[in-house]
């Protein structure tokens, strides 16, 4: 049972570490924002939750006691890292649509593709997208009503 | 306690978050954009959560979760706070 546990925890841990390394390479290698955001989104999550899968069965085995913790932490991570990304993007398409951060100098281009149909996209209700349109209205970086929803 | 595997597989898994850590400070440091760093500082409290969670491991102790999980939402805090700021120019308005 114990050779067994501690297969389970040895296995968790390599593949952990390996998702992990692997998220922060792709976070290191690719060339813009938009590919950068998909290796710590899910592969350094999945290596962290796979870590803490292990925590969560080596304590009950080789240390006796049992918490909790374990499973709050990887209930938290799982939750709020598709949040985080998300409002990097939005905040990233955002400042790119009022060019205030440029395209990558390796010609991948970051902005959004127009919509089917006459309408805008949704997060640019009520923002001026274009950075002509910007300078006309505010002529600053601020602007209060960007975020219809926020 | 433990056999002879488990000592071998910590070390490796603490050099890939180490490596990993290397990584993102390298993109902390190079990063073009201001969404970069943010990337990059989010995915160090996560990597800095796995090595706070494989020296508990290592060292036997369960008294490391308390950082860990403050650390989890510290960081999912601290991110969401640098993006408003990005997007709005402030955070609390």
């Amino acid at each position: 049972m114990t050779l067994v546990a501690e297969l389970l925890i040895s296995f968790l841990l390599v593949v952990g570490g390996i998702f992990i390394l692997v998220g922060s390479w792709g976070l290191a290698k690719l060339p813009s924002l938009m590919t950068r955001l998909h290796g710590p989104t899910k592969a350094t999550t999945l290596g962290v939750g796979s870590c803490l899968i292990a925590s969560m069965i080596y304590f009950p085995v080789f240390g006796g006691t049992y918490s909790a913790h374990e499973l709050l932490i990887t209930l938290f991570l799982f939750l709020t890292a598709p949040v985080s990304a998300n409002m990097i993007a939005k905040a990233h398409i955002h400042r790119q649509g009022r060019g205030i951060d440029p395209n990558p100098s390796d010609n991948i281009s970051d902005g959004l593709p127009s919509p089917p149909g006459t309408s805008d996209w949704a997060t640019f209700a009520g923002a001026g997208k274009t950075v002509a349109a910007e300078q006309d209205e505010t002529g600053g970086a601020r602007s209060a009503d960007e975020v219809g929803g926020e | 306690m433990t056999g002879s595997i488990l000592p071998f597989a910590l070390g490796f898994a603490i050099i890939c978050v180490s490596a990993s850590i290397l990584l993102n400070l390298f993109r902390l440091w190079r990063g073009p954009l201001s969404a970069d760093r943010i990337l990059a500082v989010d995915t160090l409290t996560i990597n800095a959560i796995a090595m706070i969670v494989i020296f508990g491991i290592a060292y036997a102790t369960s008294s490391y979760f308390e950082a860990a999980l403050l650390l989890a939402m510290v960081g999912f805090v601290g991110t969401v706070a640098y993006c408003k700021f990005l997007l709005r120019g402030d955070i609390v308005e």
